[in-house]
């Protein structure tokens, strides 16, 4: 955290529209409050507990590791918690503050590959309030059963036909509700991204991944891993998983999306394509042109095509705490399979950008050697699009 | 005319007892040609300030017609550099002070020196940035106030009376007062309570106009009695694009309501 208020080194901040900064203020008073609140935490802790179904394992890959031959690769089993993937924490979280600190009626969220609607529509769904949910076309195109589940959940999905009909514009539209209706509505933004507070507040709900992590691996193999693995969209589960390992000797890498390979434009790898730019909310790293339009990202994965990356990433990566790299559409769908394959195991598009990392790293490292790969969400929203890249018709 | 332009030119509205009439266009809808001619017939037609918006991607702040705007503006080329080399071709020709309405992210990108001290050459009088927060504003407010360029800052009806003396103070030109809590192009809704809280924002002193939702003639006649000005955004950019023969006409008559 940097000196000035909501900046990680030069990066982070609060852009946003007037009307909004009430709300924000609002909502970082109630975090403030939420984080010192004995019952609050509480509830949530136990909720998390029996509702969400933590702590999520952490998993010896042993067939993967075999067929690699280097290091021991655990996984971290995000894809286990309730609603399929690591969203469910910051959503639930969200939403609790929402209704017991910030008497909100109403929560509205963004989503992308449609976990972090999934995870939204169910806390609404559990502690009763209303709730939509602004997703792009092409995304609902891509997610069609994330669709169908937030609407069973109680959800109102609306949909987004502006610009490149994915998560950015979905964002926008939630900000401009937000702001017509900021009064009664608390926006549960997806990610450690946005104005501050919420790459804070994101960070603190998803903090528990790597807690949780840490312990375990110290219980399984009396010692800290060789390196973190995940994947960076917005960043939350990564930062999840980073941040209870940031001051020790462990080495961290965030995988982005490559997409069809950053020389030919269509990708979402802010860091290997990207420059510095204040977008969404805030500064850091953006896909835009030289006159400060946001470029149009691509990416197979739903959750990772998104056009800039959370505040604290672009630090990390300055500081050199963590490495950035990227794995491509077709490195993250070899990876989908292989691990479906060898473990069982169908893991998000997002998450297979990390174990795509993991397959390229691990051969070269000693068999002592430990990686955990953050297994942020379960494949099952993805196998139709995997169908469809494949030309199979189900 | 030298800088603070926004200032001395409201004063001078104020001295002959009327209020300021500020029209909207997006820059490059559909062309910076059609532009120049539009910034003319607004002129002519009795604008007292001209917000002039720069095209940008993701403009948060703006309803479905500007954003459209700013769409057909991005598709035909246009860039914040293209319209600072255009204000400076025609800097002349235009007497009605220009304020630009634009995002951050292109003034981040152009340099934010380069932009105040380019803006200024360019005879821009005032800027609104809709994203900039008062309290990131240091930096912005310095360059400004180094090239005499005012800044306009905006109050919502959701501003507390601690931020709103905040935006007061920051603002050199006038405080916009958004007059809903909304994006632009949405239905203008008074009550009460906006009532009061505009005449907070008054009793601090500085110029006061009033913008987002007003459309009609009646409106911007009545928004016009506690305000210092009115802003016409959308209503404008729409008539431009679907009915121009009928612009100069609608134009007229918002000046007359004012």
């Amino acid at each position: 955290m940097g000196k000035r208020k909501g900046y990680f080194g030069e990066y982070g901040g609060c852009f946003v529209p007037e009307t909004l900064m009430p709300a924000l203020e609002e909502l970082e008073k109630a975090f403030y409050r939420a984080k010192i609140d004995k019952n609050f935490n509480e509830e949530f802790e136990s909720l998390l507990k029996d509702y969400v179904g933590r702590p999520t394992p952490l998993y010896f890959a042993q067939r993967l590791t075999e067929h690699l031959g280097g290091a021991k690769i655990y996984l971290k089993r995000e894809d286990l918690a309730h609603t399929g993937a690591h969203k469910i924490n910051n959503a639930l979280g969200q939403a609790l503050l929402a209704k017991r600190l910030m008497k909100k009626q109403r929560i509205i969220a963004e989503t992308g590959a449609g976990q972090h609607g999934v995870a939204t529509a169910t806390g609404a769904a559990l502690v009763g309030l209303s709730c939509d949910i602004y997703m792009g076309t092409e995304d609902i195109r891509r997610q069609k059963l994330n669709v169908f589940r937030m609407n069973l959940l109680g959800a109102n999905v609306i949909s987004v036909d502006t610009g490149s009909k994915t998560l950015k514009d979905a964002i926008n539209e939630a900000l401009r509700d937000w702001t017509t209706n900021v009064r009664t509505t608390h926006y549960v933004l997806g990610t450690v991204f946005g104005p501050h507070p919420y790459p804070l507040l994101v960070r603190y709900f998803q903090s528990i991944i790597g807690r949780e992590a840490k312990k375990q691996i110290i219980q399984k193999e009396g010692k800290l891993p060789h390196c973190l693995i995940a994947c960076v969209g917005g960043g939350s589960n990564s930062i999840g998983l980073f941040s209870a390992f940031l001051k020790d000797n462990v080495k961290m890498i965030g995988v982005e999306a490559g997409g069809k390979g950053i020389q030919t434009g269509f990708h979402a790898a802010r860091f290997a394509g990207g420059a510095k730019g204040i977008f969404q909310g805030c500064l850091s790293y953006v896909l835009e042109d030289e006159d400060g339009n946001i470029l149009e990202t691509h990416s197979v994965s739903a959750g990772l095509d998104y056009a800039s990356v959370g505040p604290e990433h672009a630090y990390l990566r300055d500081t050199g705490r963590v490495i950035y790299t990227y794995a491509t559409d077709e490195e993250a769908l070899e990876a989908f399979e292989l691990l479906s394959r060898l473990e069982g195991i169908i893991p998000a598009l997002e998450s297979a950008h990390a174990l795509a990392e993991a397959i390229k790293i691990a051969p070269k490292m000693s068999k002592d050697s430990i990686i955990i790969v953050n297994l942020s969400g379960r494949g099952d929203k993805d196998v139709q699009e995997v169908a469809r890249i494949k030309g199979i018709s189900l | 005319m030298k800088g603070f332009a926004v200032r001395k030119k409201l004063e001078e509205v104020k001295k002959q007892g009327k209020k300021a009439f500020i029209p909207y266009i997006m820059a490059g809808d559909p062309s910076l040609e059609e532009t120049a001619r539009r910034l003319k017939l607004l002129s002519e037609a009795g604008a007292d300030l001209i917000e002039l918006g720069v095209p940008f991607t993701d403009p948060l702040a703006d309803g479905p017609t500007i954003q459209r705007a700013a769409e057909r503006a991005l598709k035909s080329g246009t860039t914040l550099r293209k319209i600072l080399n255009f204000l400076n071709e025609i800097k002349e020709e235009i007497t009605t002070p220009i304020i630009l309405m634009t995002y951050l992210n292109p003034v981040f990108c152009y340099g934010i020196e380069k932009f105040f001290k380019d803006a200024k050459e360019a005879k821009v009088a005032g800027v609104i940035f809709p994203d900039l927060t008062v309290e990131e504003s240091e930096k912005y407010r310095t360059f400004a106030g180094k090239y005499c360029i005012d800044t306009i800052f905006l109050v919502a009806p959701t501003s507390t009376s601690e931020r709103v003396k905040k935006i007061v103070k920051a603002s050199t030109g006038f405080v916009y007062y958004v007059s809903i809590t909304g994006i632009t192009g949405s239905q203008l809704k008074l009550d009460n309570t906006f009532m009061e809280h505009i005449d907070f924002v008054k009793s601090l002193g500085k110029p006061v106009c009033v913008g987002f939702g007003v459309s009609k003639p009646e409106e911007a006649s009545y928004v016009a009695q506690f305000a210092d000005g009115v802003i016409v955004g959308s209503a404008i950019v729409k008539v431009f694009h679907e009915t121009p023969e009928k612009a100069l006409n609608f134009i007229k008559s918002l000046r007359e309501a004012i």
